[in-house]
């Protein structure tokens, strides 16, 4: 008899639930929606639901469709916040109905990821290799350019097949940004954008795509954000940086490339760090942004998206690791926490 | 004799090939299924019913948001395209030589070969970018908008299949064109009808590119027909995209959901209709 | 009963005309305005190319240079492929199931054709880059050299490519084209086949008689299949290879003009690109228009000759009782 009644007012309940949402009488909730780039998805996805864990009333919810997308919805104002891999240029930021801020927010790597028949170890690649590759001008493995960086391992003389994103992304545009700043071939015939005229290769859709591809492919190369490559383990090389030496992607070596990137920072925090100079530096490295108005429509939201934001650049930064990502350095954070209160509340 | 003797080679041989064509159908259907499973059953459990998204690393994910909008943006889909899609259909097979019939049937056809994303930029311009806001409605007629052509093409079909004495009969006995359709021959139709609309409802169950920019998606449960709202393939898209075995589980067991749903529904429609035929007089 | 004294009737016909004509006015001002949002949202695009829209090979968003013949190519080649891959299965699933399933395996196997159309794409493309594309590449590598060196087989064999994406496109398209054939098969009415069958056919021609019959449904049939592998997108995307070359060869990555939308309309931020990326789907959407054009004219030709205006227009006879 206890259960029927239990039963029955846990079904009144959930029928009076139901129907308040569907309504849309919900107790004080906020939502914001922000949308744009899936680099960063998994990162925010975990900081959304943890500041939801903390502030039970307050749901943000983040689609990555997209750095061009995000940017695209925050002009349009269709979205509260965007985030985007690459910064946004003088030209998208004069067609904003109002002044955007970039906010960075965690660093991330892109490794060039290979599957050669009988080669197990980890490969060495200089910058003007790497270009050259997909420039298509090196075709095959047992190429002197990649054996000069690689002694001791056993080339064969394969056909390199190189895999690249189909898609327009914010990985592609910090991958081409690495190569046109090593090769000035590169940056005349190909440029730099989220997506380009691929001289040679195979396109993939997303990460999933090229890593798949890879790993199907005898003599592939490709290039794909770290996480993918630690958590698919797949087999990724040791890119030259600036200084001469070969550094293998790692948290250190990323955030050493934004800690030097925080002495010069410019105000607006739009800033390339690939190709960074110093020592045990990642040279394919990059920040990772979120776009905001400065002087945003909805008040109401704005007040708790800040203190959110004050949170992710702080607390939220421990998360970073254990998901693949490089904290901020501790100056850039600062420089940050200086800019926010900018923001019209 | 020789001429008898290849003619029923030949009538073989056809037939076998009917037979081969059927296996041919079969072999990708069972390949799929049998990968989407393989994949998918691991993470098929009670939680990922009920439970909402969690980040990755977290157990206990699910998809129940995702289950609901999809069931809730397909519905208004299926409310606006239904009505629209039958009578244009009638249109076209009741005034079958007039111009605006000649008009639809073509425009129907377009309408079929447009893709996906296309569709969804354009209720984007239509629905999204006026109200400045990505809502669950607009998700729903841009599925409607693709679920038309095909019902619209099928009733058709349908329609100028049904014996034209069927339609005389009830005209010589006084009904209105409108009574004649709606009492006599789109009942008789039905049957086919309904799996036109199977088949479109088919079609966009497994569409992501229109909801991108209309629906966009929700972490978290929503049934709001003014905020933006979770769907099964915006979900599956998003997380087939993303480097975790854990969310990868997730996005096939959601496939596996999705074909399940669309299976069960194609299922009842046709008992359902079998039914129905069983109870039309001469059939 | 209508107890109308007017000359004509007012309740009836006319509004019923006029309700259902809405609808279909509807749905033309819906493809109407699809077409003007494109037109409208490429124009930046449209100024600057011109008509060389359609025949630049180059796409290079960087340089601002976009061109949409590679894409007109691979889509016409994978659609076309995928048409000449299905057509004769999806007509002989038909077939079978219209005339020759035993009884008890007709609704099941209906059932499981459908059951092709419910898979999603997103579905089928994961599965072509994981199954399909390396089977197709195994099938390439073991290819004799003879065929190698014709102009269709020539190229690494990567798997990825034209000939993985025709397949996948027949697999979707079929359970569209069977469905609708098989339903206007079964409403052949059966004096015709019996008709054939007194007049000795075998049951080969007896089919070919009914397929007679019914072929403008069939027509429609097999276009509304090529109409899904014009705009389908994710499954494509996924086993093409993406890459914009126009090429012979099956074994050739090349690209869709569905695929590239696709892919690059979400990061595509600037508005040149923007406008020629819609403007693809603008020339895809006149690519339709032109092949629904050509259908609907092989239509009225198959109609035209004064026998089949006859056949068309003759009475149908009584159903006979036992069915």
């Amino acid at each position: 008899m206890k259960s029927l009644v239990t039963m029955s007012r846990r079904g009144a309940l959930t029928l009076l639930v139901a129907a308040a949402s569907v309504l849309g009488v919900s107790a004080q909730n906020v939502q914001i929606n922000g949308a744009g780039a899936t680099f960063p998805n998994p990162i925010y996805s975990k900081w959304f639901a943890e500041y939801n864990k903390l502030h039970p009333t307050v749901a943000i919810n983040y689609q990555s469709i997209g750095s061009g997308a995000g940017i695209r919805q925050i002009t349009n104002q269709t979205v509260f916040f965007g985030a985007t891999d690459g910064p946004m240029t003088n030209d998208q930021l004069q067609g904003a109905p109002g002044k955007i801020l970039h906010f960075p927010t965690v660093l991330g790597a892109v490794v060039p990821i290979y599957n050669i028949e009988g080669v197990n170890q980890e490969l060495k690649f200089t910058g003007p290799a790497l270009a050259d590759i997909f420039l298509g001008k090196i075709t095959k493995w047992n190429d002197p350019a990649i054996a000069k960086a690689n002694p001791g391992v056993n080339l064969p003389a394969t056909d390199i097949t190189v895999a690249h994103r189909s898609d327009g992304s914010g990985t592609s545009y910090i991958w081409v940004d690495f190569l046109a700043k090593v090769s000035p071939e590169w940056k005349q015939r190909v440029g730099v954008a989220t997506s380009v005229n691929w001289p040679t290769g195979v396109g993939a859709k997303g990460n999933e795509g090229v890593s798949g591809l890879v790993k199907q492919t005898p003599g592939a190369i490709g290039y794909v954000e770290l996480i993918y490559a630690l958590q698919n383990k797949i087999s990724y090389g040791s890119v030259q940086n600036a200084a001469g030496e070969f550094v293998k992607a790692s948290v250190q070596a990323v955030t050493a490339a934004a800690a030097v990137a925080a002495k010069s920072m410019p105000k607006d925090f739009r800033v390339s760090i690939t190709n960074a100079p110093g020592q045990g530096v990642y040279p394919v490295s990059s920040f990772t942004w979120l776009l905001l108005y400065e002087n945003p429509k909805d008040k109401a939201q704005a007040k708790i998206f800040v203190e959110f934001l004050k949170w992710a650049l702080t607390d939220g930064q421990k998360f970073a690791t254990e998901l693949g990502y490089a904290p901020l350095p501790e100056e850039v954070v600062k420089l940050e926490m200086a800019v926010i209160p900018q923001i019209k509340l | 004799m020789n001429l008898d003797f290849r003619r029923r080679v030949l009538s073989a041989a056809v037939t076998g090939f009917c037979g081969l064509s059927i296996l041919l159908a079969l072999i990708p259907l069972g390949l799929i299924f049998f990968f989407v499973i393989s994949q998918g059953i691991r993470a098929l459990n009670f939680e990922f019913f009920t439970n909402m998204p969690q980040p990755v690393g977290e157990p206990g994910g699910g998809m129940a948001n995702a289950i609901v909008g999809s069931l809730i943006v397909t519905g208004i889909g299926a409310i606006f395209a239904i009505p629209v899609g039958i009578l244009c259909g009638v249109y076209a097979a009741e005034y079958a030589g007039s111009r605006l019939a000649s008009a639809v049937r073509f425009a129907a056809d377009t309408l079929n070969g447009v893709p996906s994303i296309v569709i969804g930029v354009f209720i984007y311009s239509l629905v999204v970018l006026p109200i400045r806001q990505f809502t669950a409605v607009a998700g729903g007629v841009a599925l409607g908008v693709m679920m038309i052509p095909i019902i619209a093409r099928s009733t058709e079909e349908l329609l100028l299949l049904v014996p034209s004495g069927l339609r005389e009969a009830s005209l010589a006995l006084g009904a209105t064109r409108g009574r004649a359709m709606f009492s006599v021959i789109l009942p008789a139709a039905f049957p086919g009808i309904v799996t036109g609309i199977m088949l479109a409802l088919a079609r966009i169950a497994g569409e992501t590119a229109p909801l991108l920019f209309t629906a966009l998606n929700n972490r978290f449960f929503s049934t709001r027909l003014d905020q933006p709202i979770s769907t099964l393939t915006v979900q599956v898209y998003t997380y087939a995209n993303s480097p975790y075995e854990d969310w990868h589980r997730q996005a096939w067991a959601g496939a596996l959901v999705l074909v399940s749903i669309v299976l069960l529904c194609s299922l009842f429609a046709r008992v359902a209709t079998r039914r129905l035929e069983r109870l039309q007089v001469g059939r | 009963m209508s107890s109308t004294r007017l000359p004509f009737r007012l309740g009836g016909d006319l509004s019923f005309r006029i309700f259902t004509g809405f609808f279909a006015l509807l749905l033309i001002v819906i493809v109407v305005a699809i077409g003007a949002e494109l037109w409208r949202n490429s124009l930046l695009s449209i100024q600057k190319f011109g008509f060389n829209f359609w025949a630049t090979r180059i796409w290079d968003p960087v340089a601002g240079e976009f061109g949409a013949l590679p894409f007109i190519w691979g889509t016409l080649y994978s659609a076309i492929l995928a048409l000449v891959l299905s057509t004769p299965v999806a007509l002989g699933i038909a077939v079978f199931l219209s005339e020759m399933a035993p009884g008890w395996a007709r609704q099941p196997l209906v059932f499981l054709t459908e059951l092709l159309a419910a898979i999603p794409s997103i579905v089928y493309g994961v599965w072509g880059a994981f199954v399909l594309a390396p089977w197709v590449r195994s099938l390439q590598v073991h290819m004799p050299d003879a065929l190698r060196a014709t102009p269709f087989f020539s190229g690494p064999p990567l798997g990825y490519g034209m000939l993985a994406a025709g397949l996948i496109l027949s697999v979707m398209v079929i359970p569209y084209s069977a469905s609708v054939a098989r339903e206007v098969l079964k409403a052949v009415p059966l004096a015709q086949r019996e008709a054939a069958y007194a007049l000795g056919a075998t049951r080969w021609e007896a089919i070919r008689a009914a397929l007679f019959f019914a072929r403008t449904g069939i027509v429609g049939a097999v276009m509304l299949g090529f109409g899904r592998a014009l705009g389908e997108t994710m499954a494509v995307t996924m086993v093409i290879g993406n890459n914009p070359q126009v090429s012979w060869s099956l074994n050739a990555p090349q690209y869709t003009m569905a695929a590239v939308i696709a892919n690059e309309f979400t990061e595509a931020a600037d508005d040149l690109y923007l406008n020629a990326l819609v403007e693809i789907g603008l020339v895809l959407f006149a690519i339709t228009l032109v092949i629904n054009m050509c259908s609907r004219l092989l239509i009225m030709s198959m109609t035209r000759s004064p026998k089949a205006k006859v056949q068309a227009e003759a009475p149908v006879l009584p159903e006979p009782k036992a069915a």
